[in-house]
């Protein structure tokens, strides 16, 4: 069962150096214990471009689908057996990066 | 057979069986939807056949049989109309029993499933109700005065989430377990108290059916798991505060206040059960959580005679160790109360006063403060107190008696 943990970031400075080093030994981590699938940070939503080829066209617009103080900044994709481990890696995640996260199963 | 008797032997089955066949369905069959219909169905066959054949000699596993008959019928039904069933049917919980002996019972995995801490609190409640307790959706949507069908969509939400996000089907490991039973006990404790302190203009002011129930779920789970102290707890603060009930609304519908009743008629038996329960946990010299301190202040309370007598210095001493483990500024206006019996309402008035930001929007704050300063002669100030909780209070007994003390205002 795959889970993608969303990180959600609400203030404007990006990861410190002490975040990016928990981070990254929460990654070896995930890989050693077996979890890792994927991972990766964002750019900043201002980079967005969104893309409309439903019609005739395609349309490009600038900057991202939805405007918020809170966005999404990075995320895992990750194996678990069940939500119980998913929330107890997420939780150790959340403490890595420092940020809010969100689990979600995929489908 | 009498049809009476007939009718008493299957509302004893489905209290002692209804949560025993659901979680073993859920186990066999891993998933929630197929065992509660199938139990619920093998309960109606129930209600068709024992008038006329007989309550048989094994209850349990007669709707046990029943019920997997109908859950294996249904399966059957689905996989001919779609193949894709199939999948989403199968049991995922094929990990072997995690090591924890005494305690893994198929009821235990369906509570802490039910109470998961990934569901809205909303769902705990009526998943648990339903799931656990074989309330039917009606039942739970009276007894929280909402609409059947939102009681139906909490459900349903909560079933999906399950599923779709593979919420286990098993007792937390023993790392996890004290939050987790916390989790529980705070899903009983919630049920008990809408029903002791019910909310809503035309509802009843005590629901006993929901104290009921959530007394009766409480010892499931301490059957389950005698030696957890917490659970214990929560037990006998249910029973020491149930024993009072009669007491608690007078003839004319209005609340009485601890001082003022009847101590005669409160349920000796009960307290008995409660303060046994209390001695056990003194006894097991475990630093106690706080569903155990809240049952020892209840404790000395229901061991007084008569108001004047209660040891009011042991009440606040448990306070104060309330308050070290949940600093919460509720704990802090229960203690004040406490304070006004030893060093008078106005030590306590000021105590009371410092919690204004975080309960402004709190009935008890204010009706709180209304009767400390009543005591200090100060009128106006209470009338207004009186007028502030009377507009937060939504319990109809609670309502008359803070409109009969403001009335008695000079």
């Amino acid at each position: 069962m795959q889970y993608l943990v969303s990180v959600i970031n609400d203030r404007s400075n990006s990861g410190t150096p002490d975040e990016m080093a928990a981070i990254n030994e929460f990654n070896d981590r995930l890989q050693t214990q077996g979890h890792w699938v994927f991972a990766g940070g964002l750019a900043a939503p201002s980079s967005a471009t969104v893309i409309d080829n439903r019609g005739e066209e395609v349309i490009f617009t600038d900057g991202p689908f939805v405007e918020s103080k809170e966005y999404l900044v990075g995320f895992w994709i990750m194996e678990a057996p069940d939500l119980d481990v998913a929330l107890k890696l997420a939780a150790e995640g959340s403490k890595a990066c420092n940020r809010k996260v969100e689990v979600r199963p995929f489908l | 057979m009498s049809l009476v008797a007939v009718r008493d032997a299957i509302t004893q089955a489905h209290h002692e069986e209804w949560c025993r066949v659901v979680a073993s369905l859920t186990r066999r069959f891993g998933d929630l939807d197929i065992a509660e219909e199938a139990a619920a169905e093998a309960f109606a066959t129930a209600v068709q056949r024992w008038p006329a054949d007989g309550v048989p000699p094994n209850p349990g596993a007669w709707l046990t049989t029943t019920a997997n008959r109908k859950a294996i019928d249904s399966i059957r039904r689905e996989n001919k109309r779609d193949d894709k069933q199939k999948e989403a049917q199968l049991v995922y919980d094929d990990d072997p029993p995690e090591p924890l002996g005494a305690i893994d019972d198929e009821r235990l995995r369906l509570i802490f499933t039910c109470c998961h801490p990934a569901l809205a609190m909303e769902s705990r409640v009526a998943l648990t109700l339903r799931m656990v307790g074989g309330l039917t959706v009606a039942e739970i949507a009276r007894a929280f005065l909402v609409q059947e069908s939102t009681v139906g969509q909490r459900i349903t939400r909560a079933k999906a989430k399950i599923k779709a996000a593979r919420i286990p089907y098993r007792v937390p490991s023993a790392e996890d377990l004290p939050a987790r039973v916390s989790g529980v006990l705070a899903v009983l404790y919630l049920v008990f108290n809408e029903g002791y302190l019910a909310t809503g203009p035309d509802t009843d002011p005590v629901r006993h059916d929901l104290t009921a129930e959530a007394i009766r779920l409480t010892r499931l789970i301490r059957a389950l798991m005698p030696e957890d102290g917490e659970v214990a707890g929560l037990l006998a603060l249910m029973l020491l505060t149930e024993a009072r009930r009669t007491a608690r609304v007078s003839a004319s519908g209005e609340l009485v206040a601890l001082d003022k009743q009847d101590r005669g008629v409160w349920d000796g038996a009960l307290i008995a059960e409660g303060h046994r329960l209390v001695r056990q946990r003194l006894a097991a010299s475990v630093a106690p959580g706080r569903y155990q301190i809240l049952a020892a202040i209840n404790a000395v309370h229901t061991s007084a005679r008569d108001g004047r007598d209660t040891d009011w210095s042991q009440v606040l001493a448990l306070y104060d160790q309330l308050v070290r483990l949940d600093p919460s500024p509720i704990i802090a206006l229960n203690r004040a109360i406490a304070v006004a019996e030893l060093d008078g309402p106005e030590v306590a008035l000021a105590a009371v006063d410092r919690l204004e930001n975080k309960l402004a929007g709190y009935h008890a704050y204010h009706a709180t403060r209304a009767d400390l300063l009543r005591r200090l002669g100060r009128s106006q100030e209470a009338r207004a107190a009186y007028d502030k909780a009377i507009e937060l209070a939504g319990n109809t007994a609670e309502t008359a008696y803070l409109n009969r003390r403001r009335e008695q205002l000079e």
